[in-house]
């Protein structure tokens, strides 16, 4: 069992509600596009901007990617759902209620695995994903008084992923964050994109004396939306909570808003001021009802899910726990990898096509931002420059800057080769001639070597391996000199 | 059922409604006698009954294809706006 | 010209034979509109140039062979129904500037039909009243007596068929709004099945229990418009997939045989003697045409209005959240804040029955009385919806009054919620179990026409109207036009 990192007595408790965008084309009750970025309000049809008399007709394909969640987390698909209309003014919300589910969610009792830091794992309950509909946005810059309303987020399709108090601190919290964020790209249901809003998470906080029975009260903090922030968010409101405890206060029961800027919570009275939902079910629309050639369609299009293709990896590959679940962490990344060992002979360059999918091509995408499905060295491009190295054309250490070639310009291992004249040397003759120029040169260090002063073979290899501009094959080069620097 | 006039008051700020002083009272009495005359519902006997939110059982929800049908008429729909900027709808500012 | 006392079939028979053109027929109402309405005050908005248009347009029509039954046959929308381009109030403050930027699906499907639009009629604000005197454009008045109400909430377009102004008018029955005011203004009046006619374009009042339906002297002429806007739309998630008979066709189906039940819970209370002697005299009527008539029971029936008056407030008070001063109707001038931009618009824009039912809706589902009001209502709606579906295992068809009263004094029950209310006693019932209704004329109290409902069961409008077809074969109370408006 894992110690979770926090002052001595006390237990921290964590429960989050993820909120997932669903990749639809369409809103989840109006035909209006979902895309991100378009001109204000040019995505809000009459039902988006609750228009009397205006009625909503439910997308099928927000359904099916619920379902598919479900399905993905050992989760009870409900045959029954129900929408309720969970009633508030906001100017964000147009109807002055939100269309979300209350008492029967299309998605209950599932559970999800982590590995933690001592490399043990553990199962995280999930209490429940529902289906409800995403407000609009404020913005407040350049209106003076005024704030102005945008509505065409208001009605794109939100699963909302709620998560049992099972986690026992920011560490735990951001690896469970991780493992959905994972998810619902490898199903296809969401995009992912934290900066965009797509992905987005609220906190439950709470901490406890170690041993005590029952949960302590509990913070909500909202606007946590980097895997950063949920962790710093989270740190802070436990050292908060403990001092507000220690200091013999009580925590109060509210909405905390995390201010990355500042990194700290402060209350939202806002939105505590009126939270009596009177959530009641939409009249406007019937109970979901599913059946098992419904369910069992979604589950033929489930994809091999992360933990499945990481325990293939360890197996097929024999790949380290830790570098099977990196790899698999995307499934765009997972893909690229098993091209590459594919392009490259199969599982004996497993290993050698790992280092490199997680070394330099992913540090690669991270320097510049770029995705996976976009990256200037394709898979087959990387198993070529692997091929290179397995036949000694080129060195490892030549292999990164060939890499950074192909990277830059797009061109292939064996073209950055050729035009730099990268290739090694394993010519016997040249390599002994570039040896003994370099002994010749440096009779001091010859003679204190050859009278032991062994640490100064490295000198030799330095300076032979300058002589070659790098290009002289290692192995050879080491054997070549010990043979010659030898009295 | 008899309610009082805070209460009264925190049904119309729940609803968002201004109430004058001389509507309150009358707000008091007929919201009192409308709930005392809906609690004669406690006496039916509904033991193991459904509540019933659809007057169509049986009916379920349809599904519509996840199809994109709707261009782009925030003029057309604005024109029903009392403050719009830039396409924006404009509300006194929002403090969070 | 008389063409105001046709009936919708002769009206069509004689435009198909060019006795007279639609314009010329569109002008004949929009006259009559002209020097009535301004004491009836049934219309809130008169379209009259955009009926000439359409007037014209469905002359071309006739002319060019391809008109429909319906072609050029001028009616009255009440001004629930948005209709794209004209003002859609709902009888309200909130939307006097409202344009609707789009139709209805039955304004669309009436459009289609070829029938003319006269205009937009008064009406209980949001539909919230049963004597039409909750309109911010003022109270409608009864065409037999001015100094009566038309019943509400489509109290104008009740008045209007009434007095003639327009041979058929669109209404919505959420507790009893068609039937009600056409009992008390001597017309034939539908509400169809919940699901039957789509709500896609109607303001929304309690969402469970609105349905479309018409209003038209003759059972007749309502079955001729109800084939038109009858019907399946994919933008109503509640409107059902199931085909619409042609309702005209299927009016001879005979009385013989057919089995009525009298409810025995709407003959025990609430109704005044003449009522309830005119409504007797009915069920004589439908023996008298081989109709077997047998007493039935819906013990939960006398909870219908206490249940309703759950339901349709808690309901009404979410529907009515959208209207909140930002992307449409009444804003408050200069709102210092957010909470003052809401609570003043629409302290505002609402009048004080909204209000009320508002009000009442947000407290019976708030935290602590939901289960005891809200949840326990739904479960009563439940019983009473069992007790129609047992009834109709025995009998085809059930009857009783459609309003306890003739029309009363404007203003006598203003005051007094509770009394209200309870006008809708007889008419609620179908509205919770969904069912089919229809209310048609059987006589005077004096000098005020008396209703009497039939009800059916789900999607047994055909038979509904078969059966008030046959009864107004053998009467002639749904032709008699006050005498004003002759």
């Amino acid at each position: 069992m894992s110690q979770p990192s926090t002052p001595a007595g006390w237990e921290v408790v964590i429960g989050l509600e993820i909120h997932a965008q669903l990749a639809t084309r369409s809103k989840i009750f109006s035909g209006s596009a979902t895309a991100y970025g378009a001109a204000p309000n040019s995505q809000a049809n009459l039902v988006d901007l609750g228009y009397p008399g205006v009625l909503p007709v439910l997308n099928r394909e927000a359904v099916r990617m619920a379902v598919k969640f479900g399905l993905a987390t050992g989760s009870t698909v409900a045959r029954r759902s129900v929408f309720a209309r969970k009633n508030y003014f906001y100017p964000d919300l147009p109807k002055g209620y939100q269309i979300s589910q209350y008492e029967l969610p299309i998605v209950a009792t599932g559970k999800l695995d982590i590995l933690l830091d001592d490399g043990s794992i553990k199962t995280i309950g999930i209490t429940r994903a529902h289906l409800e509909e995403d407000a609009g946005k404020s913005t407040h810059e350049g209106l003076g008084a005024s704030s102005g309303i945008d509505l065409n987020r208001a009605g794109t399709p939100l699963l909302e992923i709620v998560s049992e108090p099972d986690l026992r601190g920011a560490k735990e919290a951001v690896a469970y964050l991780k493992k959905v964020h994972t998810l619902v790209r490898y199903l296809e249901i969401c995009d992912g994109n934290m900066q965009e809003g797509s992905f987005r998470c609220d906190a439950n906080v709470s901490v406890r004396r170690f041993g005590a029975e029952k949960y302590g009260t509990r913070c909500e903090i909202k606007n946590v939306n980097s895997f950063r922030y949920v962790e710093k968010a989270i740190n802070y409101e436990v050292a908060r909570q403990i001092d507000v405890l220690e200091g013999g206060g009580t925590i109060v029961q509210e909405t905390r808003l995390y201010d990355a800027a500042k990194d700290e919570t402060r209350s939202m009275r806002s939105k505590e001021e009126a939270n009596d939902y009177r959530y009641f079910p939409d009249p406007d629309l019937l109970p979901v009802e599913l059946d098992e050639s419904f369910i069992e369609a979604v589950r033929a299009t489930l994809p091999e899910l992360p933990d499945e293709k990481a325990d293939r990896f360890c197996e097929a590959y024999g790949l380290s726990r830790y570098d099977a679940l990196v790899l698999s962490s995307s499934r765009d990344l997972a893909d690229y990898y098993e091209a590459v060992v594919a392009a490259s002979g199969g599982a004996p360059a497993a290993k050698l096509a790992a280092n490199w999918v997680m070394g330099d091509f992913s540090g690669a995408l991270n320097r510049d931002n770029a995705e996976v499905s976009t990256a200037r060295v394709s898979s087959d491009g990387l198993a070529g420059l692997l091929a290179r190295i397995q036949d000694d054309t080129i060195s490892g250490k030549i292999a990164k800057e060939v890499f950074e070639a192909m990277w830059a310009e797009g061109a292939t291992a064996d073209a950055v080769i050729e035009a730099k004249g990268l290739k090694q040397i394993t010519d016997t003759g040249a390599i002994e001639a570039a040896i003994d120029a370099v002994m010749a040169a440096n009779p001091k260090q010859l003679e204190e070597y050859r009278s032991g002063k062994d640490r100064l073979f490295g000198f030799f290899v330095g300076q032979a391996m300058k002589a070659t501009q790098g290009k002289a094959n290692p192995g050879q080069l080491n054997d070549l000199l010990k043979r010659k620097l030898a009295p | 059922m008899s309610l009082t006039r805070p209460k009264v008051e925190s049904i119309a700020h729940l609803a968002r409604l201004d109430i004058t002083e001389a509507e309150l009272s009358v707000y008091v009495d007929s919201l009192s006698k409308i709930l005392s005359f809906v609690e004669q519902l406690s006496a039916a006997d509904t033991g193991v009954v459904e509540p019933m939110a659809h007057p169509l059982a049986g009916e379920s929800q349809r599904l519509r294809a996840d199809e994109v049908s709707e261009t782009d008429q925030h003029e057309k729909y604005q024109a029903n706006a009392s403050a719009v900027s830039d396409a924006l709808y404009l509300v006194p500012r929002v403090i969070e | 010209m008389s063409l105001h006392t046709l009936s919708v079939a002769d009206l069509s028979a004689g435009l198909a034979r060019k006795d007279y053109s639609s314009a010329e027929l569109t002008q004949h109402f929009l006259d009559r509109i002209s020097s009535s309405n301004p004491a009836l005050n049934g219309f809130i908005t008169i379209t009259a140039e955009r009926a000439l248009g359409e007037a014209r347009a469905a002359d071309q029509a006739i002319a060019a062979g391809t008109a429909g039954v319906l072609t050029g046959i001028p009616i009255a929308h009440k001004d629930i129904f948005c209709a794209d381009g004209v003002r859609t109030t709902c009888g309200s403050r909130m939307l006097d500037n409202f344009i609707s930027p789009y139709d209805a699906t039955v304004v669309e499907r009436l459009g289609a039909a070829g029938t003319v639009m006269l205009g937009k009629t008064n009406m209980d604000e949001f539909a919230m009243g049963s004597s039409n005197e909750t309109s911010w454009y003022g109270p409608v008045r009864n065409p037999w007596d001015h100094a009566k109400v038309p019943g509400g909430s489509s109290g104008g377009s009740a008045a209007v068929v009434a007095a003639r102004l327009a041979p058929v008018a669109t209404g919505t029955d959420t507790g009893g709004s068609i039937r009600q005011p056409a009992a008390l203004v001597g017309i034939s009046g539908i509400k169809p099945t919940y699901g039957r006619v789509s709500r896609y374009g109607m303001i929304a009042f309690a969402s469970s229990l609105d349905q479309a339906g018409i209003m038209a002297p003759s059972a007749e002429d309502c079955a001729l418009f109800l084939s038109a806007i009858a019907g399946f739309d994919p933008r109503d998630s509640t409107s059902v997939d199931r085909p619409v008979p042609n309702y005209a066709a299927e009016l001879n189906t005979p009385v013989k045989g057919l089995r009525i039940g009298i409810v025995k819970e709407f003959f025990e209370r609430g109704m005044d003697g003449a009522t309830g002697t005119l409504v007797n005299a009915v069920l004589d009527q439908y023996r008298a045409l081989g109709a077997e008539l047998v007493e039935v029971s819906c013990p939960n029936l006398p909870l219908s209005v206490p249940t309703y008056y759950v339901v349709a407030p808690a309901e009404c008070s979410s529907n009515l959240s959208r209207f909140d001063g930002v992307r449409f109707g009444h804003r408050c001038e200069n709102p210092k804040d957010l909470m003052d931009l809401y609570k003043r618009s629409r302290g505002e824009g609402f009048g004080s029955e909204v209000k009320r039912r508002i009000m009442t809706g947000a407290y019976v589902l708030s935290a602590g009385y939901y289960d005891a009001y809200y949840l326990k209502a739904q479960k009563v709606r439940n019983l009473i919806a069992a007790d129609f579906k047992a009834a109709f295992e025995k009998v085809d068809l059930l009857i009783g009054p459609t309003s306890p009263t003739p029309a009363f004094d404007l203003g006598a029950k203003v005051d007094d919620p509770i009394t209200m209310y309870l006008n809708d006693i007889y008419t609620i019932g179908a509205n919770l179990a969904g069912l089919p209704a229809m209310s048609i004329p059987c006589g005077f109290d004096g000098h005020l026409p008396v209703g009497v409902q039939l009800i059916g069961p789900h999607f047994g409008e055909s038979r509904l109207l078969s059966a008030a077809h046959a009864y107004q074969g053998v009467t002639d109370f749904h032709r008699r036009i006050p005498a004003a408006y002759v």
